[in-house]
């Protein structure tokens, strides 16, 4: 079967691929794009490591159908850096050791993100909420929690 | 919140740690907020193929027919493998220590023990490919009778699930259908006991459900290696089994690894890498095998299921006097690590606590299901919880408080386990004394003055006791499970003495292979109708009944000893790995 | 291998749906994708619709109208529809919700399909668009009798009349997971009061059978009552009929029949949760 063009923004970056018609989002970052950020952990959208931002809403990339994210703007983990100097989800997140083997993070990041994105201050239930589609099975979600709130508290997390 | 007690065994320790009690930065941790970290399958290849196995259905069932051709001819497939395309497809883990027969297919060649076993495996250029022409594999089955308990499945007549091992039981030194541990005279001292306590224990499996899924990708290398990016949890260890299945030389696979996303035990069974790397082999393309979740929570392989019964014998002011622990592990259908986790339970027991005599068969034993394997504490876990529930029980039964009954029966420093090896930086009482103080709990004075370094060794804790022997549950005679003891090991010896005779068996291929295991001398003769030990006879009635523990039980050393053992200096044994790693009764020291 | 295609209007989709039994409409596609991923779809067309109708939202009338490719977080971004809110947000994490579309719901099997309750409690029906004709308005209740027969084509769009008093709708889900899991079973109620006695109430239940159902015995129990301890108890004892539930890895039948009384017992009574 013809693979498809698929144009979209990757974390800022104009980036164009061919994807098979009924590919996932998450086989297109990382296979065709090379943006590993988003993990595989389910296929099934129960995990939540391949969370992305698609026009600034959280998604589950595995779900996703690539096709439908034609021109529109995708934003992973590997895009919340600005360049050398971590957005304060990261320092909170390494502060707090919120990150054992680190496979849920880059998922964790992104869903605590898009709170933070529309919910500059949010209370703890809040950040409950926020991730309660991302799955850790070694941290803890408690750490995790705490570097959230820590982030919000921080200047500059608001930052995109 | 971390609370380090310096001031317990302090004179142990020199206080000059500069990581412990510290917080310390993760190195891998800029790694995994940038999402730099790199996990095995975050690894870019051109021209990537993608493995997805076919599954049995069944549990136990004989494969009658296997036809590929339609998913052979389906779209971007590259390559369909079958059994008979793996070079070495049988395997144990543990072969690569010589430790149990290879029992377990890569890919199932004539018939399927468990639902998901692979029997055969497609690759292709897209995982929905791979995924289409899997749906177009067709294999006929004959299902057969199942067996799914432990005990039924080591009952005469009980299905055959895994044909290695004809009676459904991993066997130990080709001599035992089961590790078995004796200490003192478990029998004699049930039957002198106050009270006697049987209790049943069952533990479900468990699985890891770690966030990343068992994967691998192998890739043709220059200088004809192939480079494995994998998950597993031990690299070289998997290294070495794939090797083998493939029949490769070591030092023609490159495997990098180490950045786990989640594993807990459950990462150790080299579940892909064989496959990928054969897959690798026969397309010349890179190979990428992962497991997709619902796999994972069905068939990569989860902490086996249990079974244990525990018999106590107690006197009413609480001291233990016997333990017998009869447990069963259920493999599943293939051996993968619980071998190992029997001997790990056997040196787990009896607990934390000194008892004077001391007893255990821990079986394991095949059944047709998803086959077991490590996870944390594995082989320990789950007796310890029974240990625990029954010294609860205990306590009860001997009107003592359960947290004082704890310190009572504790190990101290330089008591003997019946492993025969002394205890050393115990710290059980300790731990109690602390716990208890952390939740309010009452101690009694006496209680709080314990020490893990006062009381222990001295008696009959220092002694290892007359051992009475037996034979039951020999290699193939079930009968023999209920056997009568055959004879008694004196008191102080640390082995039964070594056989002189060569020993030719274990070979595999036809060929004469290194002795696997010391054979034992056949056990001393028989006591005439095993009259209990003197030292256990000899043993002061208990006390009346009361509610403080006497902290110092009355350890009367057994009496009139014979000199000790003279265990014929054999030469050592050829100290194979596999008896070094099995021996629960070895002389090591730490 | 599958084939995707786009459809602008909902027609057109529509007409795909009707003509291909193998053309599959994917919606959010948190159904669909998982069973492409897991290899259980893998032939046929999955087809998609932008057509901008099928995500509109009529909010302003007494009678509501929504797309049926609106999804969770859209209901929970309208303050109009604060009632709708509890079921909206009971599905999934926020990921999910911002894929998980209305119609997608209708077609969840059990123990998913908990907004389909709060649906059928609000006595919804279900506007159906077969092939390029115009769409055709079928009570809920009939069309998810209908759904394991399959073939019905397109749902375009959802209406219902808005509740009188926001006080009167009660949704209830019953998960074993902190913060959120899929369901025990679900129970939503309307109870419109004339004069102190209920009127015409509507009671719908989840995972207690193949699709989300009326409780026909418990509406009966109620009709003209007042909402007291002896009509509470009538409705207790009406709260089986009719159900099926399924034994899963979340509960078995014989744990939801026990305490599916209890449940209703607290949601007629208001205990918030
Ligand atoms: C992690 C996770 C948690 C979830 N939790 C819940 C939960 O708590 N409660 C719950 O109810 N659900 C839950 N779901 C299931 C699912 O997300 C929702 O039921 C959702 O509403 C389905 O909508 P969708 O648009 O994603 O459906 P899709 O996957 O797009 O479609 C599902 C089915 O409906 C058909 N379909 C969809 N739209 C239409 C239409 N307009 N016309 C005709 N056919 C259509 C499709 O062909 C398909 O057969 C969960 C899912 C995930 C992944
Ligand atoms: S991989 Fe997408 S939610 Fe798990
Ligand atoms: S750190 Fe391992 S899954 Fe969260």
């Amino acid at each position: 079967m013809a693979k498809l063009p698929v144009q979209l923004r990757l974390n800022g970056a104009d980036r164009a691929t061919f994807v098979d018609p009924a590919e996932p989002l998450l086989t297109t970052l990382r296979r065709g794009l090379g943006d590993f950020a988003p993990k595989y952990g389910c296929g099934q959208g129960t995990c939540g490591v391949c969370t992305v931002l698609v026009d600034g809403e959280p998604q589950l990339a595995c779900l996703t159908l690539a096709v439908a994210c034609d021109g529109r703007h995708v934003e992973t983990a590997s895009g919340l850096a600005d360049g050398p100097d971590m957005h304060p989800l990261q320092t909170a997140f390494m502060a707090h050791f919120a990150a054992q083997c680190g496979f849920c993070t880059p998922g964790m990041l992104t869903a605590a993100r898009a709170l933070l994105a529309h919910n500059p201050h949010p209370t703890r239930e809040e950040v409950v909420e926020a991730i309660s589609g991302n799955i850790c099975r070694c941290t803890g979600y408690e750490p995790i929690i705490l570097a959230i709130l820590a982030a919000a508290a921080a200047p500059g997390a608001r930052r995109a | 919140m971390l609370e380090l007690r310096k001031d317990l065994f302090a004179d142990e320790r020199d206080d000059t740690l500069n990581v412990v009690g510290k917080s310390v930065q993760r190195q891998d941790m800029p790694g995994h907020v940038t999402a730099r970290t790199r996990f095995f399958d975050d690894h870019a290849f051109d021209g990537l193929l993608h493995l997805k196995v076919v599954r049995s259905p069944h549990p136990h069932a004989r494969i009658r027919s296997i036809d590929v051709s339609a998913a052979a001819r389906a779209p971007g497939v590259k390559r369909v493998l079958r059994a008979a395309d793996v070079p070495v497809n049988k395997n144990t883990l543990l072969s690569l220590i010589n430790f149990g027969k290879d029992d377990e297919p890569a890919l199932a060649v004539d018939k399927v023990c468990y639902v998901g076993e692979p029997v055969v495996a497609v690759i292709a250029e897209s995982e929905a490919a791979a995924l289409a022409a899997r749906n177009l594999v067709r294999i006929e089955y004959e299902p057969l009778t199942p067996v799914f308990d432990v005990e039924e499945a080591l009952k005469p007549g009980a299905p055959v699930v895994n044909p290695t091992y004809p009676n459904n039981y991993f066997e130990y030194h080709e001599r035992f259908d089961h590790q078995k541990l004796r200490f003192g005279d478990v029998e004699a001292a049930f039957a002198r006991a106050d009270i006697v306590i049987e209790h049943r224990y069952q533990m479900s499996p468990i699985e890891h459900a770690p966030t990343e899924t068992n994967g691998s990708i192998a890739a043709p290398e220059h200088n004809d290696r192939y480079v494995v990016h994998t998950c597993a949890q031990g690299l070289f260890f998997s290294l070495g089994t794939t090797a083998k299945i493939v029949n490769l030389e070591s030092n023609r696979l490159h495997f990098i690894g180490g950045t786990v996303g989640g594993g807990f035990g459950g990462k150790v069974d080299s579940l892909t890498e064989p496959l990928a790397v054969l897959g690798a082999m026969l397309t010349g393309r890179p190979v990428r095998f992962v497991l997709d979740r619902e796999e994972e929570m069905l068939y990569g392989s989860p902490r086996g299921a249990e079974r244990i019964y525990i018999k106590d014998g107690l006197m009413r002011d609480g001291r233990i006097v016997a333990r017998y622990v009869r447990s069963y592990f259920d493999a599943g259908a293939y051996t993968r690590l619980s071998s190992y986790a029997a001997i790990k339970c056997t040196a787990h027991i009896p607990g934390p606590y000194w008892i004077p005599n001391v007893a255990s068969d821990i079986h394991v034993a095949y059944t047709n299901r998803c086959p077991s394997t490590a996870m944390r504490g594995f082989g320990i876990t789950a007796v310890d919880f029974a240990l625990e529930v029954q010294m609860d029980r205990l306590a009860e039964a001997a009107g003592l408080d359960p947290m004082e009954f704890r310190i009572l029966n504790a190990y101290r420093d330089g008591d003997v386990k019946p492993h025969r090896r002394v205890a050393k930086n115990t710290a059980l009482i300790e731990c109690v004394q602390v716990a208890a103080e952390k939740a309010n709990w009452p101690l009694s004075d006496q209680a709080r003055r314990q020490s893990s370094l006062v009381g222990g060794g001295t008696g009959a804790r220092a002694e290892i006791p007359a051992t009475v022997l037996d034979q039951r549950g020999q290699i193939g005679r079930p009968e023999s499970r209920g056997a009568p003891a055959t004879g008694t090991l004196p008191a102080g010896a640390m082995r039964i003495p070594l056989t002189k005779e060569p020993v030719m068996e274990g070979t595999r291929d036809g060929r004469a292979a290194p002795v696997q295991v010391p054979r034992y001398a056949p056990a001393p003769a028989p006591g005439p109708a095993g009259p209990p030990p003197a030292a256990a006879a000899s043993r002061p009635a208990a006390p009346p009944a009361s509610s403080a523990p006497p902290f110092y039980p009355p350890a009367p050393s057994p009496a009139p000893v014979a000199p000790p053992p003279v265990a014929p200096p054999a030469a050592p044994p050829t100290q194979h790995g596999a008896m070094r790693f099995s021996s629960v009764f070895g002389t090591r020291r730490r | 291998m599958l084939d995707v295609r786009t459809c602008g209007s909902l027609a057109e989709a529509a007409g795909l749906l009707s003509a291909d039994r193998q053309a599959h409409l994917i919606g959010g596609g948190t159904l669909v994708m998982r069973a492409v991923n897991e290899g259980r779809l893998t032939e046929g067309t999955l087809v998609r619709v932008t057509d901008p109708a099928f995500r509109q939202m009529n909010l302003g009338g007494p009678r509501i109208e929504l797309g049926a490719g609106v999804t969770m977080a859209m209901v929970l971004a309208r303050g109009e529809l604060a009632f709708l809110h509890p079921a909206a947000r009971s599905i999934g994490g926020p990921a999910v919700r911002t894929m998980a579309s209305l119609g997608g719901n209708l077609f969840a099997g059990p123990p998913y399909g908990d907004f389909t309750v709060a649906l059928l409690a609000l006595d919804a029906q279900v506007v159906l668009q077969a092939g390029y004709g115009g769409g055709r308005a079928v009570a809920l209740e009939d069309f998810l009798a209908a759904r394991a027969r399959g073939g019905q084509g397109l749902v375009a769009a959802i209406q219902f009349a808005r509740p009188q008093s926001p006080g009167d709708f009660r949704f209830r889900k019953i998960s074993r997971v902190r913060p959120k899991g899929i369901a025990v079973m679900t129970l939503a109620a309307h109870l419109p009061r004339a004069g102190g006695r209920i009127a015409q109430a509507r009671i719908a239940y989840g995972a207690m059978a193949p699709t989300p159902i009326r409780a026909r015995g418990v509406e009966r129990a109620l009709e003209g009552k007042p909402l007291d301890a002896v009509s509470l108890q009538a409705a207790a004892q009406a709260a089986l009929e009719g159900c099926r539930p399924a034994t899963d890895a979340i509960a078995s039948e014989w744990y939801r029949r026990e305490v599916l009384p209890v449940h209703l017992a607290r949601l007629l009574a208001g205990d918030g949760r």
